[in-house]
């Protein structure tokens, strides 16, 4: 019995394509849950980084923030929420917001302050308002770095999401966590191997975004 | 809606940027620098108490060391920086009377390495100050093509994005899209320094070119005194702690520094350099020891050292000695010639300077030999040109 014979096994057998525990209805839980958790994390992050980048200001404190928020453990938190709050999804959403937030802002901020300062000097020069130059010179340009920190925050997000199949919720995470129960090694290849599909998927996807969202003569120049 | 309208509806009249004229011309306005001064925090005091008044339709060079505050001075024009004291005046009108984006939007701003817009296209980019002015998209790209052709870009070059232009033709760019709006003031801050001597004497001949045709008000920085003396109708000499040295005409600058400041930082060849200011068209040619190739000596005077070889067009092809003529040898190569009228006697001096036989070889504007001059003419050319310069000068110390 060999790594690829459980992914044969796991995924040929019809009955894990249907019900409420088939592959596409934990799929599609786990991708919720992603969406969810990267929407809220990046309507934290990206506005303040994307502000304290434009002006420059506040930069020691945030990494100093940020790092603090890195090292919560994911799970001690989780089981934390758990035990205070009883079972629930905004239980598995702090973790994962606080999981995924500190690397969208820090290189949303990065990014914002690596940009060229002659083309921003100039917009200012020409009359621009400090909003144009922040969405119209700043963003343009850092938008490849920006993207780059909300997709490892998405990537965070899908690998750990996981987490909510300990305090009874779906997602890709049941596979995983009932199949080491049920010592059902099939099962947990399975999963395992769904969340590693759809990290690259989110690769896949950023990608693109990237292709459709940044100007050519920034990614052929940066 | 109308209740709302703004209460500066009735535009006063006077050469203001408008945004609907293709045919009317924005000429450049009077600029008047009040005793301004300007402080940091921490008590460095870059520009001290500057009074300037910068000549409108003209290039007035801002000149100095580092930390003279010439970029401070240009800087506190359009107010990226603000002044401590004093105040500025454009066309009559104190700058801090106007809403700054506003102000900002009627002067181009170009600066060194261009700083262009890298996610847009060149045609984008030069369309940024009409865009902000509320143009429509199509009537600002149309203005920006216009402006490509006018400093000399291709047309071809409009999709393309700044990574795939040069140095020199990104400062193009740069220069076009400040001119976009057609404002009456263009400030520009070290524009030329980032590319190399070749590609910075085809940008001023451009400028030089361009100003010639549109009159605007420039404001120009720069370090480099010889694009000062070339460019500047004006030029202020700053010295560090942003104090006024000298502010001149450059030919006057070269030939009265007020001190020895400005005399130091006019460099060892001030004398040289003046004579660019200088005509070559009073000199003294002579066709004597001209001939054409395969015509003999007649006509030539024989007792001249070299003669200067023609094609049967009149051209140069170069200097021999009398005795070789007939033998068909090798000829000595002419060196650069100058050319009567446009030249000045700077360029001629050179040309006698870098010429093996010491005569310099003057062309016309088709290249044709009108004749030659030695070292010694253009050596009297030069103490007349000083003699006269002086009394000129003179008469403006008095007068």
């Amino acid at each position: 019995m060999n790594l690829f014979h459980f992914i044969d096994a796991f995924f040929s057998d019809s009955a894990h394509w249907h019900g409420y525990d088939g592959i596409p209805t934990r799929l599609a839980e786990h991708l919720g849950y992603t969406l969810e958790a990267l929407g809220l994390a990046v309507l934290i992050g990206l506005p303040v980084g994307l502000v304290t980048g434009h002006y420059g200001r506040g930069g020691n404190a945030l990494s100093l923030i940020a790092t603090a928020w890195r090292a919560l453990p994911t799970f001690g938190l989780l089981v934390l929420l758990t035990l205070l709050y009883g079972f629930g999804l905004i239980n598995v959403m702090v973790p994962l917001v606080v999981l995924a937030v500190p690397p969208i802002l820090v290189t949303t901020y990065e990014a914002m302050r690596s940009v060229d300062p002659s083309p921003v000097d100039a917009a200012r020069g020409m009359g621009m308002s400090e909003a144009g130059v922040l969405f119209q010179v700043e963003l343009p340009a850092a938008l490849p770095l920006v993207l780059s920190g909300i997709r490892s925050g998405a990537i965070q997000i899908v690998s750990t999401a996981t987490i909510a199949a300990y305090v009874g919720l779906g997602g890709l995470g049941r596979f995983i966590i009932d199949g080491l129960y049920q010592r059902d090694y099939e099962k947990v290849v399975g999963g395992a191997t769904l969340v590693a599909g759809m990290a690259l998927a989110t690769l896949a996807v950023f990608w693109a975004v990237g292709r459709v969202a940044v100007s050519a003569g920034v990614r052929r120049s940066g | 809606m109308t209740g709302l309208d703004s209460p500066e509806r009735p535009v006063p009249p006077g050469p203001k940027a408008g945004n609907s004229c293709q045919t009317r011309r924005v000429f450049g306005v009077l600029i008047r620098i009040d005793s301004v001064t300007k402080r940091y925090p921490d008590g460095t005091v870059a520009v001290d108490r500057l009074s300037l008044e910068i000549p409108d339709r003209s290039i007035t060079v801002l000149v100095g060391p580092s930390g003279c505050g010439k970029t401070t001075t240009l800087r506190m024009i359009n107010r990226m920086i603000e002044p401590s004291e004093g105040t500025i005046l454009i066309d009559g009108q104190d700058s801090r009377q106007q809403p700054v984006n506003t102000l900002r939007r009627s002067m181009g701003y170009v600066i060194q390495n261009a700083g262009l817009f890298q996610h847009r296209t060149i045609v984008d980019n030069i369309a940024t100050v009409p865009r902000l002015l509320g143009w429509k998209k199509d009537k600002a790209r149309e203005r920006a093509r216009e402006l490509m052709d006018r400093v000399g870009l291709d047309a071809s070059l409009a999709k393309r994005y700044p990574y795939q232009l040069s140095g020199g033709q990104q400062q193009r760019v740069g220069v076009a899209r400040a001119l976009a709006a057609d404002p009456p003031v263009l400030l520009m801050d070290e524009p030329f320094s980032a590319v190399d001597p070749v590609v910075r004497k085809g940008l001023q001949d451009e400028l030089l070119r361009i100003q010639a045709e549109l009159g605007k008000t420039i404001v120009f920085v720069t370090h480099d005194i010889d694009e000062a003396v070339k460019l500047g109708t004006m030029v202020a000499v700053l010295r560090t702690g942003g104090k006024l040295a000298q502010f001149a005409p450059p030919a006057e600058l070269l030939s009265h520094p007020a001190d020895e400041f400005v005399e130091d930082f006019l460099g060892a060849d001030r004398g040289v350099r003046r004579l660019s200011f200088f005509p070559s068209t009073g000199l003294e040619l002579t066709m004597a020891p001209v001939v054409t190739a395969g015509g003999g000596t007649e006509g030539a005077s024989v007792d001249a050292e070299f003669l200067l070889v023609t094609d049967a067009d009149g051209r140069p092809l170069g200097w021999t000695k009398p005795e070789d003529l007939a033998t068909d040898g090798q000829l000595l190569p002419y060196g650069r010639p100058f050319v009567v009228g446009t030249d000045s006697l700077r360029a001629a001096l050179d040309c006698a300077v870098l010429s093996p036989t010491g005569w310099a070889v003057a062309v016309d504007a088709d290249g044709k030999v009108t004749g030659v001059v030695s070292q010694q003419t253009i050596a009297q050319a030069i103490r007349g040109a000083h003699d006269e310069g002086r009394t000129d000068a003179d008469a403006k110390v008095t007068g």
